[in-house]
């Protein structure tokens, strides 16, 4: 049980590099990265947790209480904006190309491999 | 490359670095038995020295402030990048106001889905400024706080009626914010260095902990993120939003 969440980190990577790889859709394939992304947050979480820490939020506990590390919290937090900004870039990026080349699909940008 | 090559390559290539992903994620400290350094320390002087009691906002403002420095202005050049990609293009306009008689309908817009967000947005207005200005009490802060206020004129879209989203959130509003935002953040820091000496030292009262005013900087700084990243997200989204319902290809009404 102990390895299960990197287990499941390692499979978040490589499923959502596949769909990246295999996608016919940019905006799929943009979802995919952020599968991709999300596996960062499972092994930063996973390497704070501690058993039976709290929250560290010290509101309404003793400050000697036994908590998860507030770090990679914060780190989590900085990881989620980062996805959220590239993702919006990338999205718009998916629109023009749309406009140019009438597809989605990542076979028919034509300008970026002649 | 046939896709079917691809497809092959990226087996084989994901089948290696999987293994060596589990081989490598199996020597970090078994799941629940943590071994760090940081968290321990920082769990110590958090609410002593910062009187934050959120730790995570304490980090994020405080201890991390130079890093969240950095991740402000990736937001910051993100939204210029959009802003810079969703241009109006040289074959395009905008479709003039009228003749959009100010409806954009979705299948369904009823009368009764704008009065639920009527009553909808301002309460997340409300929300996303308690969520901001109590970061360093409970959990919260800027960055949430900011989204959940950027969905209050989101709801003006949702329920059929996108030109009032943009009248209830002008773009210069909304931009003004943005960089307003950007810029007290960096004001901050700037004050740490000419007040004690240190960039992003603490220069501010810090006030008893708990109290809706205290933990110094952490407090402004939540607020500063705050104004920022709603008016990044609006920026944003208005943009999206304007590439699908207002920007049409010249020649076409």
């Amino acid at each position: 049980m102990s390895f299960l969440p990197y287990a499941v980190a390692a499979w978040l990577f490589l499923i959502g590099l596949y769909g990246i790889v295999s996608t016919r859709n940019l905006v799929c394939a943009i979802l995919s990265l952020t599968v991709v992304q999300s596996a960062t947050y499972v092994v930063l979480l996973a390497i704070g947790y501690t058993n039976g820490g709290q929250a560290p939020i010290f509101a309404d506990i003793p400050q000697v209480t036994k908590t998860v590390d507030p770090v990679v919290q914060v780190l989590v937090l900085t990881d989620i904006v980062i996805e959220a900004t590239v993702s919006a870039m990338l999205l718009a990026l998916a629109v023009q190309a749309y406009k140019r080349f009438g597809s989605l699909d990542p076979q028919d940008l034509r300008a970026l491999r002649d | 490359m046939s896709r079917t090559a691809r497809l092959l390559m990226f087996g084989v290539g994901a089948a290696g670095l999987g293994v060596v992903l589990v081989y490598g994620l199996g020597g970090i400290p078994a799941f629940g038995h943590y071994q760090g350094v940081y968290g321990r320390v920082l769990d110590g002087i958090g609410v002593a020295q910062r009187h934050a009691t959120d730790l995570v906002t304490g980090l994020n403002f405080d201890f991390r402030a130079f890093d969240t420095l950095g991740e402000e202005f990736i937001l910051f050049a993100s939204v210029l990048g959009i802003v810079l990609i969703l241009r109006e293009m040289r074959d395009e306009h905008e479709r003039p106001r009228q003749e959009e008689a100010d409806e954009h309908q979705f299948a369904g817009a009823s009368s009764a889905l704008r009065a639920l967000a009527l009553g909808l947005i301002p309460s997340m207005i409300a929300l996303g400024v308690y969520i901001v200005v109590h970061g360093q009490i409970t959990p919260g802060g800027g960055f949430q706080g900011g989204v959940i206020l950027a969905t209050g004129p989101l709801v003006a879209f949702l329920s059929g009626r996108y030109l009032r989203m943009k009248a209830l959130a002008p773009h210069t509003i909304i931009e003004l914010g943005d960089a307003a935002g950007a810029m007290g953040y960096a004001l901050i820091g700037l004050g740490g260095l000419v007040f004690v000496g240190v960039f992003f030292k603490n220069f501010l009262p810090l006030g008893i902990p708990g109290h809706l005013l205290s933990a110094g900087q952490i407090d402004v700084a939540s607020v500063a993120v705050g104004l920022e990243v709603s008016g990044a997200f609006l920026v944003g989204w208005s943009e999206f939003f304007d590439q699908a319902i207002l920007v049409r290809p010249e020649g076409d009404r």
